[in-house]
């Protein structure tokens, strides 16, 4: 019998989850954890104390070769599965992940340094929310992708795919899930910084018991994504990451029959009109750059204010900065947490010394006290940007906004266009005929009105131009992967 | 010389709604191996070069914002009229179509028959992708969150070597009508049809610089259109080689390529005015905004 105090006691706290790393983690392949041939390993470690978290195993060419082998054997009896059969694989998926929500949390927060607010309340959720919506698909597949004698359509293949390090447990759902729900088998590549979740996942895959070797998952750096995009037997590549890995994984592909999905980087502008509700569109701002540290790819890294109401925005902006919380991830109270490794702060501080030296005026927190050890980058803005200044133009990953300004609607959309990118905008005005004339003027792939950053499964996500091809979410994404 | 002679025609570029000839000056001669002219050039068309290339991709994007925001009405409207006037010169269609002698009479009534149908059947889908392909996404916050098909900008298409009608009208008018611009590189052996098809489109009120028609080369142009940054995308109907150097081309500024096998069967299977015509040359834009008092 419990008594009162105890039945009232506060939950405990995600951080207070015990989360039980091994010290090594090996290949998922065909259903089971190897070794890898290559014996190699690479050490991965939490960015926000740069204390070892565990060592996964690095797949050279034999290991990839296996991978693929155990896929393409599994495809013969998944892609004929009864599609309710299928649904139910991933239906439980999408349950482990609801009931383990905690420990991916704290463990994701661990592995990539993002405030565990933001792992607990999107990531996770949206990760489980992938799957169930894709569950869902699998035996409608004949009405969302019809073909010319009305069968259902046919999976691609293989798919081999590489997942980032910014959204490491999400990007790992949003590719498995259509895939798996139109039949396909996968070999999933994810980031070699933030890989533990995707095993984890793995632990999760062989729970449920998913037939071996339908979702294979391959742990390593550059050279082993390279040799899964050159691998003879993979049928489609889905990749999200930087527009320069995204041409080279083109150039790869080209002359061979393999199918492309590309979601790549961006420089998404961010409008406030002067008629915009100001105080919501500031928390717009600071969801939208601030948010896992500005490792967003569709981030919007260029605000661009309607003049007379830019000193009142900037100065919100100011006072708004002040009260971001940077600091220890795990940490409930935490805005902002750590950038995911030493290489990518080093890129964001060379942009803003840049930006500096371009004659940018850099606005930022002076009595931030930052923790000593970790990857730490204090949350900043520029105001002073030329459209030419390399802040404006390049893809900084990281919490560095460019502020500048417009005096009408033409020009709003002139600026907004002006780069090679096009995933996302931000819209913020109180007239909404305004923001659907601007949104479709706009050359993005999702523009967010009157709110930023916002994903669901159901709602398809990708860019236009240099932020790549295909889409991710909805209908659009589920055709991505049927033949 | 009582015999009258024929006027042989030099074929011209269709370039923002003007024909010039190629800047390079070049023709090539087209052979009409028909008995009408016992295998002797009658005609010659201009040989298209890099700068008429570059040309017609400045038309095309110079006219492209204004035709994508377009209704999808009047494209289907204009798109309708195309097949009315196409239809008008069937005659002159189905002996251009059999000028390489690849094909008799019987087949080449077919061919064109079955090409201005498809185009009409591509007039109807201006207004209806939206409503297919597009739609209301059902997500689960406060938000009116929709899908809407958008043209994906300047498109450069090659038509297949076979076919010059109906591989052309097949590849290049899904594109239009979704909104694109397009510069079209028809059959380099066959180009006469699809040069008529370009004498028609001014008449039925297709923007200039929408359509545009360059004969020429194609192991001349498959390279300059890769390199082409301001190319959105690309639908070819090309052999391996030349396919290969497109999809390098993807690397330049991430155009969209869609390849097109050039063995299809044009003139069969219903799949060439499914929803799949438009994959390539559309872009799916997710528009969110909030709901709440």
């Amino acid at each position: 019998m419990k008594t009162p105090s105890t039945i009232w006691d506060y939950a405990p706290a995600p951080e207070s989850t015990k989360v039980e790393i091994k010290p090594q983690y090996g290949l998922f392949i065909d259903g089971a954890f190897r070794e890898p041939r290559s014996g190699c390993s690479i050490e991965t470690i939490n960015p926000a104390t740069e204390v070892s978290l565990s060592r996964i195993s690095e797949a050279d060419a034999i290991d990839v070769n296996l991978a693929v082998v155990a896929a393409r054997k599994a495809l013969k009896n998944w892609r004929r599965a009864p599609a309710l059969e299928r649904a139910k694989y991933l239906y439980r998926i999408a349950r482990r992940i609801q009931e383990r929500a905690r420990e991916l949390a704290v463990l994701e927060t661990m592995d990539n340094g993002k405030p565990i607010r933001e792992s607990r309340d999107e990531d996770v959720p949206q990760s489980a929310a992938h799957f169930f919506h894709h569950a869902g698909w699998c035996d409608k597949l004949k009405w969302a992708c019809p073909t010319a004698n009305g069968s259902a359509p046919e999976p691609i293949g293989v798919c081999g795919q590489i997942i980032p390090w910014n959204f490491p447990l999400m990007m790992a759902a949003w590719k498995i899930a259509p895939a798996l729900a139109c039949g396909n088998t996968v070999v999933l590549k994810p980031a070699e910084t933030t890989s533990l979740t995707a095993l984890r996942l793995a632990e999760i895959l062989q729970e449920i018991d998913l037939p071996p070797g339908v979702v294979n998952i391959i742990t390593g750096a550059g050279e082993t994504g390279r040799e899964l995009v050159a691998h003879g037997d993979v049928d489609k590549i889905a990749f999200t990451g930087s527009t320069d890995v995204g041409r080279a994984i083109a150039s790869t592909v080209a002359g061979t029959k393999k199918r492309l999905t590309l979601e790549l980087g961006g420089k998404s502008p961010n409008i406030i009109f002067a008629d915009a509700a100001i105080d919501q569109a500031v928390e717009g701002i600071v969801s939208s750059i601030w948010a896992n540290q500005g490792q967003v790819c569709c981030a919007g890294s260029r605000l661009l204010v309607e003049e007379s109401v830019a000193d009142e925005v900037i100065e919100k902006l100011r006072m708004r900065m002040r009260s971001l919380r940077v600091g220890d991830p795990l940490d409930k109270n935490t805005d902002i947490g750590a950038i995911n490794s030493r290489a990518q702060l080093d890129r964001i501080e060379s942009f803003i010394k840049i930006g500096v030296a371009e004659g940018a005026q850099r606005h930022e927190v002076s009595d931030v006290v930052l923790p000593p050890k970790g990857f730490w980058c204090k949350p900043c803005f520029f105001t002073e940007v030329q459209p030419a200044h390399t802040i404006a133009r390049e893809e900084i990953f990281g919490p560095v906004l460019a502020v500048m300004t417009f005096r009408t609607p033409d020009e709003a959309v002139a600026r907004a266009n002006n780069t090679m990118y096009g995933l996302s905008a931000g819209i913020w005005t109180s007239r909404g005929s305004k923001a659907y004339e601007v949104a479709r003027q706009i050359k993005a792939g999702v523009v967010w009105c009157n709110t930023f950053n916002q994903f669901d499964p159901a709602a398809p996500f990708g860019g236009y131009r240099e932020s790549g091809f295909g889409r991710e979410g909805g209908r659009s994404g589920l055709s991505a992967y049927c033949a | 010389m009582t015999e009258r002679s024929e006027i042989t025609k030099t074929w011209k570029l269709f370039i923002g709604g003007a024909f010039p000839r190629s800047e390079s000056g070049r023709v090539a001669p087209v052979n009409d191996l028909t008995n009408r002219s016992g295998g002797k050039a009658l005609a010659y068309a201009a040989q298209a070069s890099r700068k008429d290339l570059r040309d017609a991709v400045e038309a095309a994007r110079a006219s492209q914002e204004k035709w994508a925001a377009s209704s999808g009405y009047l494209r289907g409207q204009i798109i309708y009229r195309l097949a009315e006037l196409l239809d008008g010169r069937r005659e002159e269609l189905i002996d251009a179509v059999r000028m390489s002698g690849r094909v008799g009479k019987g087949k080449a009534r077919t061919e064109v028959e079955i090409a201005i149908d498809r185009t009409l059947s591509f007039a109807g889908w201006c207004d209806k992708l939206d409503s297919v392909v597009g739609g209301r996404n059902a997500v689960a916050g406060p938000f009116h969150c929709f899908s809407q098909i958008e043209a994906t900008g300047v498109v450069a298409v090659f038509a297949p070597e076979e076919f010059p009608l109906i591989g052309f009208l097949t590849l290049a008018l899904p594109a239009i009508a979704c909104g694109c611009s397009v510069i079209a590189m028809p059959s380099s052996v066959e180009p006469v049809p699809a040069l008529i098809v370009a004498e028609c489109a001014p008449s039925a009120d297709i923007p200039p610089g929408v359509l545009n028609v360059l004969t020429g080369l194609r192991e001349e142009l498959v390279p300059v259109v890769a390199a082409h940054r301001d190319i959105d995308a690309v639908v070819a109907s090309v052999q391996p080689e030349m396919a290969k150097i497109l999809q390098l081309g993807v690397a330049e500024n991430l155009k969209r390529v869609r390849l097109v096998d050039p063995q299809a069967k044009f003139l069969e299977d219903l799949a060439w005015s499914s929803p799949s015509a438009f994959q390539g040359v559309t872009e799916v834009k997710t528009v969110w905004h909030t709901v709440g008092l």
